[in-house]
């Protein structure tokens, strides 16, 4: 299990193949390999969008994280969970967020990488704050429902 | 030791800095939950309900036992992912 936060750009899909390198041992161990990745878009509630600030509350957010995959390892049989999230500043079309969650069979696979994002995204302590289009700054007040 | 008080994102915006209230202040004022601190940091204002609040990060609610050395949030809901 690995939760990382990342002050800097990064590319999912090179994370994805050195964790999964690293995890070797699972091989043919797992059946199922679910991910989700999080792009930020260039508009939300009808406004261009120039950039974003993402803010944390450093241990708090990693303690919360680290909650969330270790629940879902006890209900759904993971083999292996990794979280990856940005903070900072972040330009359109930069990842966000990387979950991705390795099982024996993917049942358990979609679910719990469903779960796990559905967790962070509603209780996770991160927040986004807007710079649109016009020079004008606003907190996002709520994310969108994923179910 | 005291109690630290955090607010994070568009809650430091409305409350200004993180506090410190030392153990004296907590005395005083008779600060005994989260509910307490809220209230001694603005003054009796309603907390709104969608504020969330974390002692030692770990959410809680507001009647929730504080004591010293504690650290407590308060934030607005969250925004990741």
């Amino acid at each position: 299990m690995s939760v990382v936060i990342l002050p800097e750009a990064f590319n999912p899909w090179q994370l994805l193949e050195d964790y999964q390198q690293k995890i070797s041992e699972l091989n043919g161990k797992y059946g199922a390999t679910a991910v989700f990745v999080g792009t930020m878009r260039d508009f939300n509630e009808g406004d261009n969008v120039s950039q974003m600030f993402l803010e944390y509350y450093p241990g708090m957010t990693e303690k919360h994280l680290e909650k969330i995959c270790t629940q879902a390892t006890a209900d759904y049989g993971l083999l292996e969970s990794l979280v990856v999230h940005r903070v900072g500043e972040i330009n359109p079309n930069d990842p966000i967020v990387l979950v991705a969650v390795w099982t024996a069979h993917r049942k358990q696979a979609f679910e719990a990488c469903r779960e796990i994002m559905e967790d962070l995204k509603s209780r996770a302590p991160f927040w986004k704050k807007e710079q649109l289009n016009t020079g004008k700054n606003r907190w996002v007040e709520k994310n969108t429902k994923g179910y | 030791m005291g109690i630290a008080v955090k607010f994070f994102a568009s809650m430091r915006d409305l409350m200004g800095d993180d506090r410190e209230l030392d153990a004296q202040i907590v005395q005083q004022h008779n600060i005994k939950t989260v509910d307490d601190i809220w209230n001694y940091c603005v003054e009796g204002k309603e907390r709104p309900a969608n504020v969330l609040v974390a002692v030692n990060m770990d959410y809680v609610d507001g009647t929730t036992l504080v004591k010293d050395g504690d650290e407590v949030a308060f934030f607005p809901p969250v925004t990741g992912g």
